[in-house]
């Protein structure tokens, strides 16, 4: 087989992504232009001009930011600490990230239901400390919510990190301190910057999860806290109003594409800059 | 000294990144071993009578057969897929072979619910209407891209040069292929292949658009528990899932260890 035949297999796969995954979105896109009678903007200047519809999407947007920044300011310190781990612990530790990354979203998500009613391990676990006296509302609060979401998502930065920290020499830091770096001054000049492909990977796909978030919130706060992707839910299975649906499915496609997009940029930016 | 500190934080977030990422799977055992009703954790007494209930769950058994025989039916062809189009990627020298793999990669990144939508009407307009084809070809599109990932990486360190050397030794290319570079590819395979799998059996987003009363998947079936029946017997459920997940985890580990899977 020659080289250019190679390109060949290829096809299959293309062509049935191509079908299968890139026609239908495309397709969307065209539904979300259009009602009843023809072709019209209608679908967007609704979504657009209701404020309900702005809330709902910064809403979504403030969820994932803030997720994303929990993750890294948690993920971030335990990448290092994983990484200086040695042998069965470091084994044990990443089997522990690893089950329940692999584990089902809704069993965690049914943990946590779980974990933060009022009569629940959280909430005894605070009154027993004396940190509050009453049991705290944790379950259908932003809180709960970010709690659970967080904790779907944080193997997703912390294993991106650990996978680049394993292959940083330490004799660099050595290096950095000869030539009369201080600690703080080798780690944040020599060392961070050498971590920061592992971090836009780890930011880029915790950030595209949590904004499309689906079975997390509805399963923690409920049907009445809307996000975009419960709204795209309940237009499509509930309200039976395909646009609002589409129009709702088109924004959350363009954020995700924009955080794609910007990760492509910042890993080649974080490569060329050494 | 600040190293000191450094090195304490560290190992202080790790610890608590630990206990976190664990507390809801073993309240989840706890609660299911519980006589209690009322999902608390055992005190004492460790029972088993919601996992003696499991039988009476309408329909438990049929979901999971369901969704067991859709995750492997899309982890087979996308294995097929997927190698092919990693090869192509990784020795081919066509233009656009960097779009062509962020393209087959695409879906992992892209909201789950949008993907299902955009499925449901595209199927329809087509006349495709019944559950199971279209849950098996929407499926592929969730396991794809795992295979895809590690496929690409695996393969890019491959040397081909293995190939050649055992076509001089009189092998067919396609039994150099079977024969030297399945092996050689197995983690990849297994890798690829084994979180593919487990992301179609744990798909809610894109089924919940495809299914119908008689096809409901293992997630959409527990979602509904969960909605109607809140007792420990979902917990019970949840922890075989969660035994599933560690056995299959187990053998990954014990086929091409745990550091190398989490490397992907």
């Amino acid at each position: 087989m020659t080289r250019l035949g190679i390109g060949w297999l290829a096809v299959p796969a293309c062509v049935f992504c191509l079908l299968v995954f890139a026609l239908p979105l495309a397709l969307l896109l065209l539904e979300s232009l259009r009602d009843g009678q023809g072709w019209t903007l209608d679908g967007y200047r609704n979504f657009l001009g209701s404020a309900y519809s702005w809330q709902v999407t910064t809403r979504t947007l403030r969820l994932a930011v803030l997720t994303t920044l929990i993750c890294i300011i948690i993920g971030y310190p335990a990448a290092f600490a994983l990484a200086r781990a040695r042998g069965v612990w470091q084994a044990l530790f990443v089997a522990a990230l690893l089950l329940p990354l692999s584990l089902s979203v809704i069993v965690k998500a049914f943990g946590w239901t779980v974990l933060l009613r009022s009569n629940g391990v959280v909430n005894r676990l605070l009154m027993a400390s004396g940190l509050t006296d009453a049991p705290m509302r944790l379950i259908f609060t932003e809180t709960g919510l970010l709690i659970g979401i967080a904790n779907i998502f944080l193997p997703f930065m912390v294993l991106p990190i650990f996978s680049v920290i394993r292959q940083i020499d330490p004799r660099l830091t050595d290096a950095a301190a000869t030539l009369g770096a201080g600690p703080i001054h080798g780690f944040t000049r020599v060392v961070v910057p050498l971590t920061m492909p592992g971090v836009v990977a780890g930011v880029t796909l915790v950030f595209s999860m949590s904004i499309a978030a689906y079975v997390i919130p509805t399963l923690l706060m409920g049907d009445r806290y809307q996000t975009l992707s419960t709204t795209i839910a309940t237009s499509f299975l509930y309200l039976q109003d395909p646009q609002r649906g589409s129009v709702a499915g088109v924004v959350l496609l363009v954020l995700s594409l924009l955080v794609v997009g910007a990760s492509v940029v910042l890993a080649r930016k974080v490569r060329a800059t050494p | 000294m600040t190293r000191g500190i450094g090195l304490a934080v560290a190992w202080f977030a790790l610890i608590g990144c630990i206990v976190f990422l664990l507390a809801p799977l073993v309240v989840t055992v706890g609660v299911s071993l519980s006589p209690s009703p009322v999902f608390q954790l055992p005190q004492g007494e460790i029972s088993w009578r919601w996992y003696e209930r499991l039988g009476r769950l309408d329909g438990l058994l049929d979901s999971v057969l369901l969704s067991l025989q859709i995750a492997a039916f899309a982890t087979a062809v996308s294995l097929v897929l997927g190698t092919m189009a990693a090869i192509a990627v990784v020795r081919g020298t066509f233009p656009g072979r960097e779009t062509l793999a962020t393209f087959l990669v695409s879906p992992l990144m892209l909201p789950g619910l949008v993907i299902g939508i955009a499925m449901l009407q595209c199927f329809r307009a087509l006349g495709l209407r019944d559950a199971l084809p279209s849950l098996l070809i929407a499926h592929v599109i969730v396991v794809l891209p795992f295979v895809m990932r590690t496929l690409t990486a695996g393969l890019s360190l491959f040397d081909f040069s293995l190939l050649d050397a055992a076509r001089t030794l009189g092998l067919s290319y396609p039994k150099a292929v079977i024969r030297v570079m399945v092996p050689v590819l197995a983690p990849s395979f297994i890798t690829g292949g084994l979180f593919g799998f487990l992301a179609s059996l744990d798909n809610y987003p894109i089924s919940i658009f495809l299914t119908d009363v008689y096809h409901r998947t293992l997630p959409i079936q527990l979602l509904q528990y969960l909605g109607e029946s809140p007792d420990p017997t979902v917990a019970a459920v949840s922890t075989l899932i969660i035994a599933m997940t560690a056995l299959l985890l187990i053998v990954g580990d014990r086929l091409v260890g745990l550091n190398r899977m989490a490397g992907v």
